[in-house]
């Protein structure tokens, strides 16, 4: 085979020479934790799902008012989160470092604001005698705490590294050191942990709503 | 022999417009899961209802705020299916069994 003939093949996509996917390596890499976490909460979330449907007595404590109201209102900010951080990545490629900047430091509030508002519904929650092991509603389903705090609990581990990772992301793209492929790859983190949530919000609270 | 190591380029696609009527779509199907908690609706129907709607959900934000949509079709086969086959296998295994369960006497 000729010279010619071997970059050739080295070319196509599929043969090493050039990048099946065109993505960075860090990019690739983000993509393959996500799947690998996405797995991790799909069996959390299942083997929520098989509990709650097949537990007749399964406790539904929350009220709309304050619980859900309050659960939606974090949902909002967790989506308007991720806008601005879309937000963030193109202007960060079209050289707007200021508005990028700006607009991170916005996805930072808005998950930073999540976090202290959930942070106060454990604490309702735990005052009212709920924990990981038992809850005073149907002390026969003492599942519903370890479910409710073990989901939410990891997501927001989640969302705490998330505002982490945000932080030092923005801090780097304004001094210059980072570039807008290192903002893209922290807003894929940063749109999976609010996907998480799309299946949190409804599974775990909007099934969890008091009947009466 | 030259081998080319280094990518081109590429910017993700999609406008403030764009990216602000997905976001608009989240909110109204976010909405709509809220009314059927507030109606009350019956639990099984509403875990139905409830999956499907954070699919789409989860579709969008995959699509348009990650981009997905405007990558090369590769990487969503690496991604996408792979992700989808794993959710399903534990499905199988959990759910038959959980079904099982119903039906044995209750101590």
């Amino acid at each position: 085979m000729s010279v010619a003939e071997m970059e050739g093949v080295l070319e196509t996509p599929w043969s090493g020479g050039k990048s099946p996917f065109a993505v960075n390596s860090k990019k690739l890499g983000m993509w393959l934790f996500i799947m690998s976490d996405s797995l991790t909460f799909s069996a959390l979330l299942i083997s929520y799902a098989y509990v709650r449907l097949f537990t007749p007595d399964w406790p539904r404590p929350f009220e709309i008012w304050p619980a859900i109201a309050k659960s939606s209102f974090m949902t909002l900010v967790l989506l308007s989160s991720s806008l601005t951080m879309v937000l963030a990545v193109a202007a960060a490629y079209r050289g707007q470092v200021k508005r990028a900047v700006w607009l991170l430091i916005a996805t930072i509030a808005c998950g930073l604001a999540f976090v202290v508002i959930h942070a106060t519904e454990w604490v309702t929650l735990i005052h009212e005698g709920i924990t990981p092991w038992s809850n005073p509603i149907n002390p026969a389903v003492p599942l519903f705490g370890g479910a409710f705090f073990g989901l939410t609990g990891l997501h927001m581990l989640h969302v705490t590294l998330g505002v982490v990772y945000l932080g030092v992301i923005c801090w780097g793209f304004n001094k210059g050191k980072w570039t807008a492929e290192h903002v893209e790859v922290s807003g894929l983190y940063w749109h999976f942990v609010d996907l998480v949530w799309m299946f949190i919000f409804p599974m775990l609270y909007l099934l969890s709503v008091n009947p009466k | 022999m030259h081998v080319s190591t280094e990518l081109e380029p590429h910017h993700p696609v999609g406008s403030t417009k764009l990216f602000s009527i997905v976001w608009m779509w989240l909110l109204l199907l976010t909405g709509f899961e809220i009314f059927l908690a507030y109606e009350r609706v019956e639990v099984h129907i509403m875990i139905t209802i409830l999956v499907g709607l954070s699919l789409i959900k989860s579709a969008l934000i995959m699509a348009y705020f990650m981009h997905l949509r405007f990558e090369k079709l590769g990487l969503f086969l690496i991604v996408v299916p792979a992700m989808v086959f794993c959710i399903c296998m534990m499905m199988i295994m959990f759910f038959p069994d959980s079904l099982r369960l119903t039906h044995l006497p209750r101590l």
